[in-house]
């Protein structure tokens, strides 16, 4: 609908998806790695952390790159508002992970 | 204690018994009712598979008042347990169980489906589009709600209501503490309904940034909907935050994970960080779009434009931005440190910036303009004095180590209910009349609104005034009664009556909505409020394409600056030889059968049983494999059905 000419650009693309599948696999992979570092007590509390954070960071690529289009244009020469959508994404995403430890550091006190 | 005999034991268990006979003789009627007057076909055909915009924010706004009405009555009843002290009307359980779900529905089950009604209902008819950008999936999005709000509303007659509070902290919340089914019912019908809230989010964003019509730049834009794109913005990024927190605290209950439990590595703290990470943008979500609708409101009924619009949009983003940076301020007393607490307080009264630059823009919008004081415009102006007053107790609340003794007390309750109802449902309500012609073709009646009006209002204040005293005489939050002699029982008992006049106001609405049906003004013109933007240029109710042929913009408040004269009024009127086939989607009942699915997985997960899952997963995975192959999705209405039916409507030029 969005204008009433262009079709939807699934109904034209043959080619199996591969991206898609690729994009499914690694961030299976993804989050698997992380449930086996807390599930076997490999690291201690800080490698664990910043290794979690790594693999959390990897999986924002993936998403971004294997199923959000972000190096995409549509095409029509408007501003590209996926780029402006997805910097407020990151800059949020960096906000609520980064001050959710800051502010709950306070436990590492308590406890 | 005790000084009233226990009447309550032989009230609450008939109250249930009572709720279960009124809800299966109303099953009763309805099924009686469509089957005696063959109307299962049309309500199949015209309301449960549709795709169109209009139906779906009406469907929204229907629900939205049976859940102020469900939602309400759980007030009612907590206002008379605590009307006079040591009464026995409710038991403690049956308290905590409803004022858990007052809140849960008020929040999630009223107040966002009636957003999403305004949403639907305006949004496409305001930037000259046909529909929104996803249809289907905005059918989606509303069945999803609906029986998420199912789920919560039969959780009082099968199982037991949830009880942990509408914020359920673990570690009350968890298996230990709440072993019935009440808290999977909270759980998964948020989740349900939080999925399609998810969707509408990613649907208007992407409708009003790719579906305006040829001429609608961003500034040019009407500020409800700027007040739509901020909110779309608040809940992309807000609602994974909520979807985090339920799922880890449902495999907590479910697979004995320790996510927020007190043993084993647990933090139940990080339960509340998540929640309020959703939880403060979440208000904003249902205060901007009541923000825009104020904008229209005053703007329309002054004559004027609205008074600084450039800062009127820097205010709707600036908030969506820093409403996100607050969180904290609902848990201070936690005791993150002085560092944390004085981040958050200082992002939090810094809203108040922008927030007051609104308050301003709309009182110099008004100044010096023909005001006329119909039905929206009151509930418009009875907002400011209200919201001013919730936003200055929000400033209080703000400075953290004042909040330490505000917190969970009444005062807490008086200044949330002050910016919730004086900002939300005022918003909502004038909304709600101002775009009633549009929805329905009449307006409702003009003197059954001022008899709710002035019974809301006045109730409003007799109601919540009180209760900021009581919070500083020291009466907290989710207390089910009190002794006599603290002094809190002459407050308390004005209070209580406040609530029984809201009430009656509320009834007022009903008996309004009823007598207009039959009596109401009809709206001939498609203009009845002499109205600026673009949906008051259709006939009231709009036909299901809307726009004939798509106008070009040429300004803001195009509408109105073609009744003055400035534009041409006839580019606004299809003309004969313009009309082109027009691309609509087509009706689904997939949505419905996707969404009865996942209340199937719903009931499943709430009881712990295994088939219903497996049933309900396997038809939400048929569902979507269809849907995957589907390419007979829309369709062309033909150019005579366009011509007839707008000659009919005798706006056909040439």
């Amino acid at each position: 609908m969005a204008s009433q000419h262009q079709t939807p650009t699934a109904h034209h693309e043959p080619s199996f998806p591969w991206q898609y599948v690729i994009g499914y696999v690694l961030s299976l992979v993804l989050t698997v790695i992380p449930l086996w570092l807390v599930l076997d007590h490999v690291l201690t509390p800080t490698p664990l952390t910043i290794g979690i954070l790594f693999c959390a960071v990897l999986q924002i690529f993936v998403q971004l790159f294997m199923f959000m289009h972000f190096t995409h244009g549509d095409g029509s020469g408007e501003p590209a508002y996926q780029t402006v959508v997805l910097s407020i994404g990151f800059f949020f995403t960096v906000v609520f992970a980064g001050a959710s430890i800051w502010i709950m550091s306070f436990s590492s006190q308590v406890q | 204690m005790n000084t009233v005999p226990h009447w309550g034991i032989f009230i609450t268990e008939p109250m249930i018994l009572g709720s279960d006979v009124m809800i299966v003789l109303t099953s009763v009627a309805i099924v009686f009712a469509l089957t005696k007057f063959k109307k299962w076909g049309w309500l199949w055909r015209e309301w449960l598979t549709t795709v169109d915009h209009k139906k779906i924010g009406i469907m929204y706004m229907i629900a939205a008042l049976l859940m102020l009405f469900r939602g309400g009555v759980d007030a009612e009843l907590m206002r008379t347990q605590l009307a006079l002290p040591n009464l026995s009307f409710l038991d403690a359980e049956h308290y905590d169980e409803i004022f858990t779900t007052h809140g849960t529905i008020m929040i999630l089950f009223m107040a966002m489906p009636f957003v999403f009604a305004l949403f639907n209902i305006v949004v496409p008819l305001q930037i000259g589009a046909r529909d929104v950008a996803f249809p289907y999936l905005n059918a989606i999005s509303f069945w999803l709600f609906f029986f998420g709000a199912f789920l919560m509303n039969i959780s009082f007659v099968i199982g037991g209501s949830p009880d942990a509070g509408w914020t359920s902290y673990p570690p009350l919340s968890e298996l230990g503490f709440s072993n019935g089914p009440g808290q999977n019912y909270y759980l998964l019908a948020l989740q349900i309904s939080g999925i399609g809230s998810i969707a509408t989010g990613i649907n208007f964003l992407v409708t009003i940034l790719k579906m305006r019509a040829p001429g609608m730049t961003l500034w040019r834009m009407p500020l409800f909907t700027w007040s739509v794109l901020a909110t779309s913005i608040l809940i992309l990024f807000a609602f994974p935050a909520l979807t985090i927190a339920l799922a880890l605290l449902l495999l907590d209950r479910t697979l004995g994970t320790h996510f927020f439990t007190m043993l084993h590595g647990g933090n139940p703290m990080m339960f509340i960080n998540l929640f309020w990470i959703w939880g403060h943008p979440e208000v904003y979500i249902v205060i901007l779009p009541a923000f825009g609708v104020f904008s229209e409101v005053i703007s329309t009924f002054s004559r004027k434009a609205t008074f600084g619009y450039g800062s009127m949009v820097f205010a709707l983003v600036a908030i969506s931005i820093v409403g996100f940076l607050t969180w904290v301020h609902h848990f201070f007393t936690m005791g993150a440190g002085a560092d944390v607490n004085t981040f958050f307080a200082i992002a939090t009264m810094v809203i108040a910036i922008p927030t007051g630059v609104k308050v301003f823009n709309w009182l110099f919008t008004m100044y010096r303009g023909r005001i006329r004081m119909t039905l929206p415009m009151m509930w418009a102006v009875a907002f400011i004095p209200c919201f001013a007053i919730g936003g200055a107790t929000g400033v209080m609340l703000a400075v953290a180590p004042a909040d330490y003794q505000y917190h969970n007390s009444y005062f807490l309750i008086a200044h949330f209910h002050q910016v919730l109802i004086g900002g939300t449902v005022f918003g909502m309500i004038a909304g709600m009349y101002y775009w009633w012609p549009k929805m329905f073709g009449f307006l409702l009646d003009e003197r059954l609104g001022k008899w709710a009006f002035w019974f809301f209002n006045i109730g409003f204040y007799v109601c919540f005034l009180p209760q900021y005293a009581l919070g500083l005489m020291g009466m907290t939050r989710r207390i089910y009664t009190y002794p006599a002699g603290l002094g809190w029982t002459v407050p308390n008992f004005i209070s209580t009556i406040g609530a029984y006049l809201m009430g009656i106001g509320f009834l007022f609405i009903v008996w309004q909505v009823i007598y207009s049906v039959k009596y109401g003004e009809r709206d001939v013109t498609g203009d009845p409020w002499d109205g600026r933007t673009l949906e008051w240029s259709l006939p009231s109710p709009a036909p299901h394409y809307n726009f004939a042929t798509i106008p070009t913009i040429e300004g803001r408040d195009a509408w109105w600056m073609a009744k003055q004269g400035q534009l041409d009024k006839n580019a606004f009127l299809p003309k004969k030889s313009d009309i082109k086939p027009i691309h609509m989607p087509k009706n689904s009942g997939r949505p419905f059968i996707l969404s009865i699915c996942f209340f199937i997985i719903g009931i499943g997960l709430v009881f712990g049983v295994v088939p219903f899952d497996v049933i309900g997963g396997l038809g939400v995975a048929f569902c979507m494999f269809r849907r995957s192959f589907e390419y007979d999705t829309d369709y062309y209405i033909p150019v005579d059905e366009v011509i007839h039916t707008e000659s009919a409507l005798g706006r056909l030029q040439g």
